[in-house]
């Protein structure tokens, strides 16, 4: 039973469409990363998953229709759809009582302990706090729910990097078990490289790229090219070249390593990198989202 | 659409029991109706703040002129339950416009939405502040002052060698709650019901300016029917809501509490406008629900 499944699914706002008939399937224990430039309908997939918005098309979300049944996945579904959307006039302990009062699977017990590791102090009002330590309370908040998929879409916009190191850490050491699935959406491509199990491109309201991050390492190599052996690399057909500091850096998919180690400097590619390529060689030019 | 599937999906191996208890409708009500009044805590501290200020008035206008102890006895009560019933009410209006609105201007609609809260329960527990809440807070408020008035005027009487057995035969204090906790349930809940609703839809709808929104279609619709048929039908209705059911015989006496007893609890029920008020008041809701349920932060 996979935790979402989606066939076929669109939707458009008027003459815009932002799903053009798109297929998920994300297994349980997963952390799906989705990557796309601005526009490319990565938060309508969110939202329709989280039954936010209707949607054409087939959608089931741990088994259940989430735009007629939305209440009860949110009993074993959780998000962050962006920072700053805890009630500016909510105290620590109001969010606390309430969540008690209202979550069938929120412990709070749970949920002190992980406000304890922070300075957060449970009289103050969310207005009070930093941008950071919001993060942190909503953060504390959802990891002391037991749900079986949490979705986060941009979950560290606008924090400084240390709040950014620290919310995939503690997402990873204190929440992540095999039993659960998380699927996240960024801009800062890089930070969640060592901490997704599967990467999805989304582009235009279609998903142009899937596979696990397993699959990822073996699959491209980027190398750094001595500029005596460009041609002899360009001829092993890279997917995508692009130059710094003078030098051509080629990028392969499913090309030997020991072959192309003779060519030059080796290494995995980041997922920014790969990103380019992807959406640069379906349109043309690349879109400049993945920084 | 894909078609709902009313089963949970478990893998075998998990054992049903493993499902924490879900929290009881009403234990859930209660949170959602404490919630609110977190957020809203105008809904009990403006009408404590205008019954404070009128106690001090009260206090005042009892040390300056003793004189007319004698002659209006229950008018002083009377204003002051009007004073604090009419605060709930401005607050009503307020905290209703404001109640699906809110939380789509600060975008923590969203963070409600990820929580296991329906969106028909949440527009009903923001429904029962202007529909329960208020209405018996302002009662006990009123009550409270009263009591308190009745206190300041005997220490009064007393202190200046009158009698209080006139004051406290005539005031019957227990009868005057009880119809004003029937007038406030009734019309103020009740009555009212309609026109929350109506609020509650605008307030889940409205994409800027929800106060415009919900007075100026009524002042349209007064206007258009002004000119086109020349008539106040609409005009009428809406007084008549605001009014509330009178009784068909106007007691003697003209005293508002005298008025508010000559119209029986069976006269009250009986009329088709509370009952039309009360569906119509039923289907703002339903679409209030459904609204909330498409809205996105603005």
């Amino acid at each position: 039973m996979a935790c979402i499944e989606a066939r076929g699914l669109r939707k458009a706002f008027g003459k815009t469409i932002a799903l053009d008939g798109i297929d998920l399937r994300v297994e349980e224990g997963r952390i799906l990363g989705l990557i796309g430039p601005n526009g490319a309908g990565k938060t309508t997939a969110l939202n329709a998953i989280l039954g936010l918005i209707p949607y054409q098309g087939e959608l089931q979300v741990l088994g259940r229709d989430p735009w007629t049944e939305r209440d009860q996945l949110m009993r074993d579904a959780c998000f962050i759809a962006d920072v700053a959307v805890l009630p500016r006039w909510m105290r620590v302990w109001q969010a606390l009582d309430y969540l008690a009062g209202v979550h069938p699977r929120f412990d709070r017990a749970k949920a002190e302990g992980f406000l304890l590791k922070t300075t957060i102090k449970r009289a103050s009002k969310v207005r009070e706090l930093s941008k950071g330590m919001v993060a942190q309370l909503h953060l504390a908040l959802v990891m002391a729910i037991d749900a079986k998929l949490l979705v986060l879409d941009e979950p560290t916009l606008g924090l400084d990097i240390l709040y950014r190191k620290q919310f995939y850490d503690s997402l990873l050491n204190d929440y992540f078990d095999r039993s659960r699935t998380i699927v996240v959406t960024t801009h800062q491509v890089e930070e969640i490289q060592d901490v997704i199990t599967d990467l999805m491109f989304i582009n235009r309201g279609r998903i142009v790229f899937d596979c696990s991050m397993e699959e990822f390492e073996s699959r491209y190599v980027e190398v750094m090219v001595n500029p005596e052996q460009i041609s002899a690399a360009r001829a092993l057909k890279p997917i995508h070249e692009r130059q710094v500091f003078g030098r051509s850096i080629l990028l392969f998919d499913r090309v030997d390593r020991q072959q192309l180690a003779a060519l030059g400097d080796v290494r995995t590619p980041s997922i920014a990198d790969l990103f380019v390529a992807v959406l640069g060689n379906q349109t043309g030019e690349g879109q400049g989202a993945a920084r | 659409m894909s078609t709902p599937s009313n089963v949970m999906p478990r893998s075998p191996q998990e054992p049903q029991v493993t499902a924490p208890a879900v929290p009881t409708a009403s234990r859930r009500m209660y949170w959602l109706v404490r919630r609110e009044l977190w957020e809203h805590r105008s809904i009990y501290i403006a009408p404590l703040a205008v019954a404070t200020v009128f106690l001090f008035g009260f206090l005042i206008a009892f040390t300056l002129s003793p004189v007319h102890r004698h002659e209006p006895l229950d008018m002083p009560y009377e204003l002051a339950a009007g004073l604090i019933m009419g605060t709930a009410f401005i607050v009503g209006i307020f905290y209703s416009l404001d109640a699906l609105y809110g939380e789509r201007r600060e975008r923590s609609i969203l963070f409600w939405k990820s929580l296991p809260v329906s969106d028909l329960t949440t527009v009903l527990s923001k429904f029962t502040i202007p529909l329960i809440i208020l209405p018996l807070l302002s009662f006990a408020i009123t009550v409270a002052t009263q009591f308190v008035m009745l206190i300041l005027s005997s220490a009064v009487l007393l202190g200046s060698g009158l009698g209080v057995g006139t004051l406290w035969a005539r005031m019957s204090f227990f009868h005057m709650s009880l119809m004003l906790l029937y007038h406030i349930l009734t019309v103020h809940g009740l009555w009212y019901a309609p026109i929350y609703g109506w609020l509650l839809l605008v307030s889940a709808w409205a994409p800027r300016a929800p106060f415009m929104w919900a007075f100026l279609p009524p002042f349209v619709i007064w206007g258009v029917e002004k000119v086109a048929f020349r008539t106040s039908h609409f005009l009428a209705l809406l007084q008549y809501r605001l009014i509330g059911p009178q009784p068909s015989t106007t007691p003697s006496s003209g005293a508002l509490m005298d008025m508010l007893s000559a119209l029986t609890a069976a006269q009250f029920f009986s009329t088709p406008g509370l009952w039309i008020g009360l569906a119509i008041a039923a289907a703002f809701l339903a679409a209030a629900a459904r609204l909330r349920r498409n809205r996105e932060p603005i």
